[in-house]
């Protein structure tokens, strides 16, 4: 197994303070927006984002939530079982912007699925896509994001893996070949 | 993680795995089924037949809804409006339904055993809902994780059932789910409502109601099965409720606070007087809010065995 660094912590940072900036650029107190991080390791990204625009750029109630996209998934009884993760979100998304985050936008398949469960909390004014990679050339599914912090070139044997300090002990982002 | 199973027959078949499996899809099921739009469309390519060849409310209510929050497609059945009537054998009647393409059957049938046998002879996932005096698999899980659901843990729980242990396949169920958590359990009632050997599943048996609820945390209160009954297994009702019936002053009497359970239906004054039954220590509406969050679990987790032909 071969890894190589795309990533370091320092560009980590960059990144997320750029992602950061575009957010605020568009929705202003976030008011009217809510956060969602896709389980489960969107909620990651999510929960640093949050804490940039609150600690960096002193922007208070920010609403943000963890949303499961296991029982929308298109790929139920077709292989290995699927494993669900908690979804939390104690707000109704009727009438707000919903800004879906990501860790490494791939096939697509996963934001479909997320587009549909996020409905079961009413209907968004707009739904928009943060990823922290977007592995362009691989999706299947008409589906961009609209702020994202670096676009790979990877084959589909390569894997991009996204480490955090929090869960895997330091801020980094792999290319890995098996 | 999968199920170790493909057919819910009874909790005797499945291991303390599936158990954990069980109750950690329920959770989620459960935040599901108090969004404001309860539904999500895993089984959105599942027919599934709901066979009951005896009578069945809230069982069947809370099928029906758990299989509807998943999107499967549903088809109802009563024996008493059937051919079953004509003489169709079970096989017969089960076999014409899935040749409609049916994935899933949920059955509830008068006779013990009726599930397992089917399941040998028919090419569906079979889930059983109630089979005579044998086994209530669903009943149980759904006790179990209330008891999970309020005190964190089933291991190590004391847990008395009291009533009709003869001809209920809800104590059947129970015993089999709390013993593979590690619960102490002890049954309760008159001595001809307690079955021959039952002691050879490790559970104790108190023939008195006020030293069993001495000793328990949680009291799980079982009908009295009339229509089940061949003979006089007791001398009247109302010497029955004078002996096992629960009421609020020998709850007042103990010297703690035990958590009262009630499968359903009940039989307020018999088993259980009116104001235990609805007091702040009944875990009974919980039970069958919970219920559906279980068989949207269960029906989960067998659907996925059956893999999308490739």
């Amino acid at each position: 197994m071969k890894q190589k660094v795309l990533l370091d912590a320092k560009e980590i940072d960059i990144i997320l303070h750029r992602l950061a900036c575009q957010l605020i650029e568009n929705h202003d107190d976030f008011s009217q927006t809510v956060l969602i991080g896709i389980q489960p390791r969107g909620v990651f990204l999510a929960d640093r984002i949050l804490k940039v625009l609150k600690e960096d750029y002193k922007i208070k109630d920010i609403k943000k939530g963890n949303l499961d996209i296991t029982f929308y998934r298109d790929d139920f009884r077709r292989g290995e079982p699927l494993k669900a993760n908690t979804t939390h979100i104690n707000f109704i998304v009727e009438d707000k912007n919903v800004v879906f985050i990501d860790d490494v936008l791939f096939t697509g398949r996963s934001i479909r699925s997320a587009l549909t469960a996020i409905q079961s909390f009413g209907r968004p004014k707009k739904v928009e896509l943060l990823t922290l990679i977007d592995r362009r050339f691989s999706r299947h599914l008409p589906i961009q994001p609209d702020y994202n912090g670096r676009k790979v070139d990877a084959i589909n044997e390569e894997k991009v893996k996204v480490s955090w300090k929090e869960n895997d002990g330091k801020d980094v982002v792999y290319l890995v070949n098996e | 993680m999968e199920l170790s199973v493909n057919h819910l027959l009874g909790i005797k078949y499945i291991t303390k795995n599936d158990l954990k499996l069980i109750f950690e899809t329920a959770d989620h099921f459960k935040e599901v089924i108090n969004r404001p739009i309860k539904k999500v469309p895993s089984l959105r390519d599942i027919t599934i037949a709901n066979l009951f060849f005896e009578n069945s409310t809230r069982t069947r209510l809370s099928f029906e809804l758990a299989e509807k929050r998943l999107s499967a497609d549903v088809v109802n059945f009563s024996a008493s409006s059937s051919s079953v009537k004509k003489g169709e054998t079970l096989i017969d009647t089960v076999n014409n339904i899935l040749s409609m393409k049916v994935d899933m059957v949920v059955m509830r049938h008068p006779d013990p055993g009726a599930c397992v046998f089917l399941s040998k002879h028919v090419a569906a996932s079979i889930i059983n809902a109630g089979d005579g005096a044998h086994e209530h698999p669903t009943q149980a899980l759904l006790d179990s994780y209330s008891i999970r659901e309020k005190f964190g843990s089933v291991e190590g729980k004391k847990v008395v059932l009291v009533g009709d242990i003869l001809h209920s396949r809800v104590a059947l169920s129970n015993i089999f789910a709390l013993k593979l958590q590690g619960a102490k359990v002890k049954i309760c009632g008159p001595k001809s409502l307690m079955p021959k050997h039952i002691e050879s599943l490790g559970v104790e048996i108190e023939t008195n109601l006020r030293k069993a609820l001495e000793w328990c945390d949680i009291a799980n209160m079982l009908r009295v099965q009339h229509e089940r009954m061949d003979a006089s297994y007791f001398p009247s009702t109302r010497e029955y409720v004078q002996q096992f019936g629960l009421n609020k002053k020998i709850l007042d009497s103990l010297d703690r606070e035990i958590t009262i359970m009630h499968p359903g239906p009940i039989n307020r004054g018999v088993e259980i007087t009116s104001d235990v039954a609805d007091s702040e220590h009944s875990l009974i509406l919980e039970q069958v809010q919970n219920g559906v969050a279980i068989r949207m679990a269960v029906l989960y987790l067998l659907a996925e065995k059956i893999q999308q032909p490739a």
